[in-house]
């Protein structure tokens, strides 16, 4: 099973589309899944729609974050500690461009690679 | 300090009471500096919070506490939701059911830890941690209530000619000087509003 991906992004348009562009790459793959905008709609993040696209991206191999801006990161942070106990410690947050780096995490997971691998070809992007 | 039904409820009262009398002033010091989406956040955040305050009242102090920041993580969104949330959480998981002065300024110092951790941030930065870090050392000092909200207070008020190293307002650089944080505003508010329970409640 493949390491899944997640885009969290401020606005659920950009998340959506971050999505778009991953599948066109790896097609089914990879299981991808978004969480864009807060509560009501608007532009932000939500612990709770973080924690939903974790479920629905969920593999054992662990799951991928790509995120936007600062409430992002930190939200993603959250929900990873409030996941159950045997879902802790398979999930990271790659230091990566969102879009660049969620279409370069997912192609290096449809190869099968682990969630370190995967991770760290997605944080070389920041590196150069 | 007993914390019994009546006065946890004042003091939920009051925490919502003054962010919904605020939230539009907040709005506008995040549009200065940030993104806007402060006051609408907080107002969510804590109006979800006074849905259950008839509930959360009734539970021991540490529940309370800790459901207040579970509640917060999960409604308001935005950077603040998870710092909120962890303060809360946090003095919910240092605090006993009747804590003594010595154990909330000790829980009060954990919390300000668990929220600099979760912001990667540190005091001097521009930050809610501007508010919470003064106010941690005048509890410390043994300060009553009154103190306490007029330290809290000025310590918002002394975020106005500061840098903003963290948050969306780090962005703008020397355009951050000059305007109060938020997150330090909101801070104060709270502290304030609940300082003036506890002053009301112990004349």
């Amino acid at each position: 099973m493949n390491v899944g991906i997640v885009i969290v992004s401020h606005s659920s348009k950009v998340a959506e589309g971050a999505a778009d562009m991953v599948r066109q790459m790896v097609g089914d793959q990879v299981s991808v899944a978004y969480a864009g905008g807060d509560e009501s709609g608007g532009l932000g993040t939500s612990v709770a729609r973080i924690m939903a696209a974790i479920d629905a991206a969920w593999s054992d191999a662990g799951v991928a974050i790509l995120v936007d801006l600062g409430g992002a990161e930190t939200n993603s942070e959250m929900a990873m500690e409030m996941l159950p106990p045997e879902r802790q410690g398979k999930v990271v947050i790659c230091n990566a461009p969102i879009v660049e780096g969620a279409v370069i995490a997912a192609t290096e997971a449809s190869g099968g690679s682990s969630l370190e691998k995967v991770q760290a070809v997605a944080e070389e992007l920041s590196a150069q | 300090m007993q914390m019994d039904r009546d006065l946890l409820y004042r003091l939920i009262e009051a925490a919502v009471g003054t962010v919904d009398s605020h939230w539009q002033e907040l709005t506008a010091l995040d549009q200065a500096i940030g993104d806007g989406d402060h006051g609408a956040g907080m107002k969510r955040g804590f109006d979800a919070v006074m849905a259950d305050a008839d509930k959360l009242a009734e539970q021991p102090l540490p529940a309370t506490l800790t459901a207040i920041g579970r509640t917060l993580v999960m409604s308001m969104g935005g950077a603040s939701g998870p710092l909120y949330g962890t303060f809360f959480m946090e003095l919910g998981k240092s605090l006993d059911a009747a804590p003594d002065r010595a154990a909330l300024n000790a829980g009060f110092a954990r919390a300000l830890a668990a929220v600099a951790a979760r912001g990667k941030s540190e005091p001097g930065q521009k930050t809610m941690l501007d508010v919470l870090a003064p106010v941690s050392a005048a509890l410390d000092a043994g300060a009553d209530a009154g103190t306490v909200a007029r330290v809290a207070h000025d310590a918002a008020e002394a975020t106005v000619p500061m840098l903003a190293l963290r948050g969306r307002a780090a962005f703008l650089g020397e355009r951050s000087v000059g305007h109060m944080d938020p997150g330090a505003r909101s801070s104060s508010l709270i502290i304030g509003a609940v300082c003036a329970v506890l002053e009301e409640q112990s004349a």
